[in-house]
């Protein structure tokens, strides 16, 4: 896979019915001890990508992309799978490697495996063709990185086992598995959903599935989200040690939690406490670090703020894997640049406070422990009163869970669920004597004794082993709906598949969507209708705000609309601005370790201007005297006559002439005054004459007759590698 | 819905028996009761099975998920699905010396179902 080609969708869908997954199990990333890179030395970093993008300042550490040690997740899940495989690719790139796909909206309660590939509302529709897609895209992904990538989903609802074996077969890396997920907000039955959980699990221990649990949504479902920290734990530990009685090794099992509130609350003072609690708990368990998602609003600015102090509180106490959440969540179902950009904050915070506990502490006495402490004495007072109120089943039927008060305080608004009602009720049926089941990772009562196997020996073995130890046993299905598949949305979009044509995209190949993002001098109301009417002016369709924010109730409001446009974009009817030609710093230094270059520098003209030309020349700003050439610098408003004079006299290789002030074209004309003076004088040819400035339009300065212009966002490198190319030349 | 009344946050009257343990302590009972909570839902799992575990068990047997959730469906009518899904197709196949999947398509046919059923002595 090039770097600089397009994943072939249809490629990836070409065999699917052939595809093996590589690999079973979860993978960490690779701690280097110490590692190194351009003179810094990182405490908390992982072994470096083989191909990524780099956070932008890495230009100025000579593209430098260290890797936390946190596994960095990333949820990618837009309705379409096909377009989710290029996002994913996105995201390895800037440092995901868990991809995390939601289900679609119903997922839940379809009473089996969904096969094919449906198009998905809010999530994707999981089934065996999509994850084996995604699964093998991921397998290309990886190896383009140069580390394992996670693949995750989702082991609830009412088929958790059939998902659970079909994910073991296809190589899925994680899964989220909590049965009180299902009965708290799915309202599945909760006597189904722990026997179904207890085999969903055992058969993703088989797998070496790294499990994730549900507990976090209790912080985002509950009135008053802080205040449910106690029963947070109650919950994470009734299913992290369900698991573990399921057959889940500890190290494999990962609490899912967040940070439950967030400002304008005093955020590290609540949220600290609880994390370290959670931790001191939980001490043989895995940390996954959600981040907040309960008040996020549409300021992408807020949501980013927010998610930089979660990772403190990841810093400050542990997490084994980051997860991100996309700073448009609040406002949209995630768009392309957003999942980038959240991966790009987990990564710069991260990196950012490497080594920080190395430096300081975590205050053994007062406010911390104190709350600490308190926060552990409630959950146990919670387990107590469950406890003696008849053990789990009775208290979410008597509303325990998801109650707005901070246990043992009550509000009386907790979720209740019926123990015998619920989507599934009365579908549990009690295994006779000679129950049997002849597969291997079944969890609970199997009498294989009837068959004449011993203890040691798997009831798999009676039928020539299960699809666990042969995979060509697999029933493989490719689309069971003739339209709603992929291949219909593919035809669909045929016209903009590695074509000449594009269209703007955030979720979608060839959506057409954009964003305008608009300051008006007014109140909120009147900002939000001209904002649509401008939209309308520029053509836009379907055009909604998407964002608001008051800069001052009378002066200004800013607005973020979103609309369509409707016409695509040939490439090969394009201009492209040129490329700087750059030669590398050595190839330079190279050069100058045979030949000299000497150059005389100044702002021509009436003009005072000293800034820019410096950035060029001088050595402390990465300007072209670090690579040893010889400067004379005449100062500003200096003389055309002056300028050229000077190089003639000190037999310079090159003159270099800032022009700022543009007006009336004065900058042109200043360029083909030195020229035209150079030729006067003779010596056009004895030196290159190059131009920079603000306004500078390279085309525009060559012809007047200046070798070359340099505009806005000009280096010394650029101007060096000018010079040594044209000397080259010679 | 909700059954529990509301309640003041009577915490400092609540841990009076529990304020002097040491964190160790406190960590222990924590998961002491953790773990009185989870056994008898551990051990409800044990004695009993489901639909989607007994198709999981298909699945793995070698059938699709349309022939797993059929069989199942079909295990269910016939009042089987406490001896397993998996067993019945696994019992078919030794009574008719046939293959597994020979079995299962069998019961996908309604046909087998009444020998399986006088095999394990089961009524209709």
């Amino acid at each position: 896979m090039k770097a600089n080609e397009k994943l072939d969708i249809r490629e990836i869908l070409k065999d699917l019915d052939k595809y093996e997954p590589r690999r079973r199990g979860w993978t960490w990333r690779e701690h280097v001890k110490n590692l190194e890179m351009e003179g810094n030395y990182y405490s908390d970093a992982s072994k470096p990508l083989k191909n990524s993008v780099p956070l932008p300042a890495a230009k100025y550490f000579n593209n430098i992309d260290p890797q936390p040690i946190q596994v960095i997740t990333s949820e990618i899940a837009s309705g379409r799978f096909e377009d989710d495989i290029r996002r994913m690719r996105m995201a390895a790139w800037h440092g995901a490697d868990h991809l995390m796909v939601i289900r679609t909206a119903g997922q839940s309660h379809f009473d089996g495996l969904i096969e094919g590939t449906p198009q998905g509302i809010g999530g994707v529709a999981i089934t065996r063709k999509q994850v084996r897609a995604q699964r093998k895209a991921l397998d290309i992904i990886e190896d383009e990185v140069g580390r394992p990538i996670n693949y995750h989903s989702y082991v609830s609802g009412v088929a958790g086992p059939d998902i659970a074996v079909m994910f073991a077969e296809e190589g899925v890396n994680g899964a989220h598995q909590d049965p009180q997920y299902n009965v708290l907000y799915r309202n599945i039955n909760m006597i189904r959903s722990f026997v179904d959980a207890a085999e969903s699990k055992k058969v993703m221990a088989w797998g070496d599935i790294l499990q994730i649990d549900g507990a976090h949504n209790a912080n985002a479902t509950a009135m008053v989200a802080w205040k449910v920290m106690p029963e947070l734990m109650v919950q994470h530990a009734i299913n992290s040690l369900f698991s573990v009685k399921a057959g889940i090794k500890k190290e494999n099992i990962a609490l899912s939690t967040v940070p439950p509130t967030a400002v304008p609350a005093p955020d590290l003072k609540i949220n600290l406490p609880y994390a370290k609690a959670l931790r001191d708990f939980f001490s043989d368990y895995k940390m996954r670090a959600q981040m907040n998602t309960k008040y996020m609003e549409s300021s992408t600015r807020e949501a980013t703020v927010t998610h930089v102090l979660n990772m403190m509180i990841s810093k400050f106490t542990s997490a084994d894997i980051q997860s991100t959440i996309t700073p448009d969540e609040g406002r949209n179902v995630p768009w392309h640049m957003y999942n980038v950009e959240a991966c790009d904050t987990a990564k710069q915070a991260l990196i950012g406070m490497d080594g920080l506990m190395d430096m300081i502490e975590l205050k053994k006495v007062g406010y911390l422990p104190r709350i600490v402490r308190e926060l552990k004495e409630r959950s146990v007072l919670f387990f107590e009163e469950l406890l003696e109120d008849g053990g789990y089943f009775q208290a979410v039927e008597d509303g325990y869970f998801i109650d707005s008060g901070i246990y043992p305080e009550r509000n009386g608004d907790g979720i209740s669920r019926e123990i015998n009602g619920g989507i599934g009720a009365d579908t549990v049926y009690e295994r006779d004597e000679d129950y049997f089941a002849p597969v291997t990772a079944h969890f609970g009562y199997n009498n294989t004794k009837q068959y004449g196997l011993k203890d040691n020996e798997s009831p798999a073995s009676l039928i020539g082993g299960s699809t666990f130890e042969d995979r060509s046993k697999i029933q493989y299905i490719d689309e069971l709906d003739p339209v709603d598949n992929v291949n219909t949305r593919l035809e669909e979009k045929e016209k903009y598949i590695d074509s000449n044509l594009i269209k703007p995209e955030v979720e979608w190949l060839a959506d057409g969507v954009i964003v305008i993002d608009v300051t008006l001098p007014t109140s909120i109301r009147y900002a939000e209708a001209a904002a649509l009417k401008i939209a309308e002016n520029m053509n836009l369709l379907e055009a909604e705000v998407i964002h608001r924010e008051v800069l001052h109730q009378a002066e200004a409001t800013r607005i973020q609309v979103k609309g369509k446009v409707d016409f695509d974009i040939k490439l090969d009817e394009l201009t492209l601005a040129e490329e700087p030609d750059i030669l590398s710093d050595k190839e330079i230094k190279d050069f100058l370790e045979n030949r000299d270059i000497k150059i005389v520098a100044g702002t021509v003209g009436e003009d005072e201007h000293s800034v820019g030309l410096r950035e060029i020349i001088d050595i402390k700003h990465g300007g072209i005297e670090k690579y040893g050439i010889d400067c004379l610098y005449l100062g500003t408003s200096v003389p055309i006559s002056k300028l050229v004079d000077a190089a003639i006299e000190t037999n310079a290789d090159a003159i270099l002439m800032s022009t700022i002030i543009s007006h009336d074209e004065v900058h042109y004309k200043n360029m083909k005054k030195a020229h035209e003076y150079a030729v006067e004088k003779g010596v056009r040819d004895n030196f290159l004459i190059i131009a920079g400035g603000t306004q500078v339009t390279p085309e525009t300065a060559r012809k007047q007759g200046v070798d070359q212009g340099f505009a806005r966002g000009t280096k010394g490198q650029h101007v060096a590698s000018f010079i040594v190319k044209k000397l080259k030349e010679k | 819905m909700n059954k529990r009344a509301t309640r003041q946050d009577d915490y400092e009257k609540r841990r009076q028996h529990i304020k002097d343990l040491t964190d160790e302590q406190l960590k222990e009972r924590f998961w002491a009761l953790a773990e009185k909570t989870v056994n008898p839902l551990i051990d409800l799992a044990y004695k009993n099975t489901t639909p989607a575990i007994e198709r999981s068990v298909v699945l793995r047997m070698g059938f699709s998920s349309i022939e797993a959730k059929d069989i199942v469906e079909k295990t269910i009518k016939h009042n089987l699905i406490s001896k397993g899904a998996g067993h019945v197709i696994y019992r078919l196949s030794q009574l008719e010396k046939i293959t597994i999947r020979e079995a299962g398509l069998t019961l996908i046919k309604d046909q087998g179902w009444d020998k399986v059923k006088k095999s394990f002595e089961v009524s209709s």
